[in-house]
C-alpha cells in the first residue's frame, strides 16, 4: 500500500533542516564543489544546489545553472552514502610493543555522532542495503560499519531528473525509493511531498506546516516518477548472470581492456564495491603501529597478488573479474545483482567505458 | 561502542614456545595465546588457518599444521616468501606476535568416516593436510584405506621424512612419494605425482580425495579421479588467494561467488569446477 503523503511549501525546507540539526544530528547534504555535487556538512538550504542540473555521459560530468527553481533537479554526484558508512580509510586497531617485547592491542573507537544524510537517492539507498548485507548480515559483523549504520538517519529525495547515464529503473532500484529511508521527499513545483517512515523520521516533522496531499499533487508526483523512469540506458532483459559466466573466454574482454586504464575510478565511485586492503603503519619510534584499512580496487595490481604471483596480471582479467562479480557472482553471494543502476562508473570512467555497452558486448547482443 | 571482543579484525598477543627449522627458508612456530582463557577456549579443525601478525609489519594467513586432538598446540609451518614471513623467520622462542583465528572451513573429516581416503599434495602443499593425517591417525579404525601421496619438484623440497616414515607404519596405509627431478639418494619414484596413481588403493564409490598444492597439479588429480569415476563432490581442494581480513569482508580472496577465507579454503570440486583452471580467477 502506498504510504500517506503530506505537503509543505518550499519555504519550510529550512525548518525541516533545523529540526534535524536541533535533534543533534550532524547533517550531510548535497552541495556544489569543484564542479560536482558532493555531500558534506549542511546547515542551511542556501548551500543546496539550487537551480542546478547535471549532464552526464560516458567519461563526462558537468553542472549547469537552470531556471528550474528546484533544489534537487539533478541526478547524483560521485559519492553519497557509501563513504559515510564504509570509510575510505579506517583505523581498525593499534598495537604497542613494550620494552620487554610484549605486544598489546587496542581497538579504535568509532565516532558515533548521529548523522543525517539529506537528499539521498534511491540508487544509493539500494546500494546501502547491499553493503548492509555484506558488512552486517554475514558470519562476521563489521563493528565500524555497524556503529555508523546504527547512527544514520536517511532523508531521501526521489529522483526527478536522472542523467543519461542512469539506469536505475531497469535494475528496479529507482528513480523513486522503495523503502529504507526515515523520511521520503518528492520535490514538486511549489513544495514537497513528505512521508516519515520511522519514529525518528516522524520526530523531525514537528512544527512543519503540513497540508494533506491534494489529488493534483499526487498526479504531479506520479508524472515526475513516470518521466524519471523513462531512461535511455537499460540493462538487457536477458539472463545476464548465466550469460556472462558462459562467456569467460569471449574476445570482447580484450576489446574492452584495450581501452580500460585499470585506474579503479569505477570501483571508487561504485556505491556497492566493498573491497579494501589492510595497511600497517608503524610509528617512527617503532613503539606503536596502526592497522588501517583503505578502499581497494580489483583493478589494482596488488588486489590478486599472492606469494609472488599476480593472479590477474592482465587488464582484461581485472575487467572480467569486476563485471562478472557485479552482475553474476553477486547474485549467489547476496541474492541480487551488485549494480543499482546509478551510472557513476560510466560518467567517472576517464575513457568513457559504458558498463551497459560492456554487458551487451560480452553477451554479443546489439542494442535496439 | 566497539570493544576488543567485538572486533573481528584485531589479533591477540601470542608467545612463541618453539621454533623448528624444517628446511632452508622453512620453519615452524609453536604459538600460545598470552591470555589463558583464550588459549583454553581455542579449538580448530583440520584445514583451518590463522592470521599471524608480525609487530609493525602486518598479517599473513597460515594453515594450522598441528594436531586438532590436542588443540593446545598451535603450530604453523611458514615459508619465507614476503615481508611478513621474512620477518617472522627472525623471531626466536619467547618473542611475541599477534594471532587470530581459526578461520575457514577445513577438510570434511566427519563426512569421510568409513571411507577410503586419498591425500595428494604437491610441493609445500603438505602442510595443510598434516593436521588431517594426524586426525585420521588418532581414529584409524574410523576410516578405510589411507593413501598419502606427495610430489615435490626437487628432492631437497621434501620435508618431514620422519613423519612420512611414521605414517608408513600405520595400518592399511600407503605412503607414495615422487620427485620431478631425482637424485642419487632419492629412493622413491621419479616423475610427476600422477606416476604414482596406479599404486593407489581405494574404492571409487567410497572414497574422499583431499588435495593441496599447485592448482595445475590439483587439476590433473581431479581429472584422473573423475576418470576413475570418483564423484566431483568427493574431491576436495585447499585453495589459496590473497587474504587480508580472513572474515569475508575485504574481497581479495573471492573466487567467483566464494570467499576463500570463510567459504573455504577447502572446497569440493563441484563448487569451484566452473572456474577452476580459468586463468585470472
Amino acid at each position: 500500500m502506498k504510504p500517506e503523503y503530506e505537503f509543505f511549501q518550499t519555504d519550510q525546507l529550512q525548518h525541516l533542516l533545523d529540526n534535524i540539526l536541533n535533534e543533534g544530528y550532524c547533517c550531510i547534504g548535497p552541495q556544489v564543489r569543484d564542479g560536482a555535487i558532493i555531500y558534506d556538512t549542511l546547515t542551511s538550504v542556501e548551500q543546496l544546489p539550487y537551480n542546478m542540473s547535471d549532464t552526464q555521459a560516458p567519461g563526462s560530468y558537468s553542472l549547469e545553472k537552470t531556471k528550474s527553481k528546484k533544489y534537487f533537479d539533478w541526478a547524483n554526484g560521485p559519492q553519497a552514502i557509501k563513504p559515510l558508512l564504509f570509510a575510505p580509510v579506517e583505523k581498525l586497531w593499534q598495537s604497542t610493543q613494550a620494552a620487554d617485547g610484549s605486544i598489546s592491542f587496542k581497538t579504535s573507537e568509532v565516532d558515533i555522532t548521529p548523522t543525517a544524510i539529506f537528499a539521498a537517492r534511491a540508487c544509493d539507498i539500494a546500494a546501502m542495503k547491499i553493503q548492509d548485507q555484506h558488512f552486517l548480515q554475514q558470519q562476521f559483523v563489521d563493528p565500524y560499519y555497524r556503529a555508523r549504520r546504527d547512527n544514520l538517519l536517511i532523508i531521501a529525495v526521489n529522483c526527478s531528473s536522472p542523467a543519461d547515464t542512469c539506469f536505475c529503473h531497469s535494475t528496479g532500484d529507482g528513480p523513486f525509493i522503495n523503502n529504507g529511508a526515515d523520511i521520503e521527499l518528492t520535490e514538486l513545483e511549489f513544495g514537497f511531498l513528505i512521508h516519515a517512515e520511522t519514529d525518528q523520521g516522524k520526530k523531525l516533522l514537528q512544527g512543519l506546516e503540513l497540508q494533506h496531499q491534494t489529488d493534483a499533487q499526487r498526479a504531479e508526483s506520479n508524472s515526475i516518477q513516470q518521466n524519471a523512469s523513462k531512461q535511455k540506458r537499460q540493462l538487457p532483459a536477458l539472463d545476464i548472470q548465466t550469460g556472462l559466466l558462459n562467456e569467460l573466454k569471449n574476445d570482447n574482454w580484450h576489446t574492452i581492456a584495450a581501452r580500460c586504464l585499470s585506474c579503479g575510478n569505477c570501483t571508487a565511485v561504485c556505491p556497492t564495491c566493498f573491497c579494501h586492503r589492510e595497511n600497517e603503519l608503524p610509528s617512527l619510534d617503532a613503539k606503536s603501529s596502526e592497522h588501517t584499512r583503505e578502499w581497494d580496487s580489483c583493478f589494482s595490481q596488488g588486489h590478486s597478488y599472492i606469494h609472488s604471483i599476480t593472479i590477474r596480471s592482465e587488464t582484461s582479467q581485472r575487467y572480467r573479474q569486476w563485471l562478472t562479480h557485479k552482475f553474476a557472482s553477486w547474485h549467489e553471494q547476496y541474492g541480487r545483482s551488485g549494480c543499482v543502476g546509478c551510472g557513476r562508473c560510466i560518467s567517472w570512467c576517464p575513457v568513457g567505458i559504458d558498463v551497459i555497452e560492456s554487458v551487451y558486448a560480452i553477451l554479443e547482443r546489439r542494442r535496439d | 561502542m566497539t570493544n576488543q571482543a567485538l572486533n573481528p579484525y584485531q589479533p591477540h598477543e601470542a608467545i612463541i614456545l618453539k621454533r623448528t627449522q624444517e628446511a632452508p627458508n622453512l620453519f615452524t612456530l609453536r604459538l600460545e595465546f598470552s591470555d589463558e582463557k583464550l588459549q583454553d577456549s581455542y579449538q580448530f579443525e583440520p584445514g583451518q588457518f590463522n592470521m599471524l601478525y608480525l609487530y609493525g609489519v602486518g598479517e599473513i594467513p597460515i594453515s594450522i599444521v598441528s594436531d586438532p586432538v590436542c588443540s593446545r598446540i598451535i603450530d604453523h609451518t611458514i615459508r619465507v616468501v614476503g615481508r611478513v614471513s621474512k620477518g617472522m623467520n627472525d623471531l626466536k622462542v619467547g618473542d611475541r606476535m599477534g594471532l587470530r583465528g581459526p578461520y575457514g572451513r577445513g577438510w570434511p573429516v566427519i563426512d569421510s568416516k568409513h571411507k577410503d581416503v586419498v591425500i595428494v599434495t604437491g610441493g609445500l602443499g603438505c602442510a595443510p593436510v598434516v593436521s588431517v593425517i594426524n586426525y585420521i591417525e588418532h581414529r584409524r579404525e574410523d576410516f578405510g584405506q589411507l593413501n598419502i601421496v606427495q610430489g615435490v619438484k626437487h628432492t631437497v623440497d621434501f620435508i618431514w621424512k620422519d613423519r612420512y616414515d611414521g605414517w608408513r607404519q600405520l595400518e592399511n596405509t600407503r605412503v607414495l612419494l615422487a620427485a620431478d627431478v631425482g637424485e642419487a639418494i632419492w629412493p622413491w619414484s621419479i616423475g610427476p605425482v600422477t606416476t604414482l596413481f596406479d599404486q593407489l588403493e581405494f574404492d571409487p564409490d567410497n572414497v574422499v580425495v583431499m588435495m593441496c598444492g599447485p592448482e595445475g597439479m590439483m587439476h590433473v588429480v581431479c581429472d584422473h579421479m573423475l576418470d576413475k569415476r570418483v564423484a566431483a563432490s568427493q574431491l576436495f581442494l585447499s585453495m589459496e588467494r590473497n587474504m587480508q581480513c580472513a572474515v569475508g569482508h575485504c574481497g581479495h580472496c573471492q573466487y567467483g561467488s566464494q570467499f576463500i577465507c570463510k567459504d573455504g579454503p577447502v572446497f569440493s570440486y563441484d563448487k569451484i569446477r566452473h572456474l577452476f583452471n580459468t586463468k585470472g580467477f
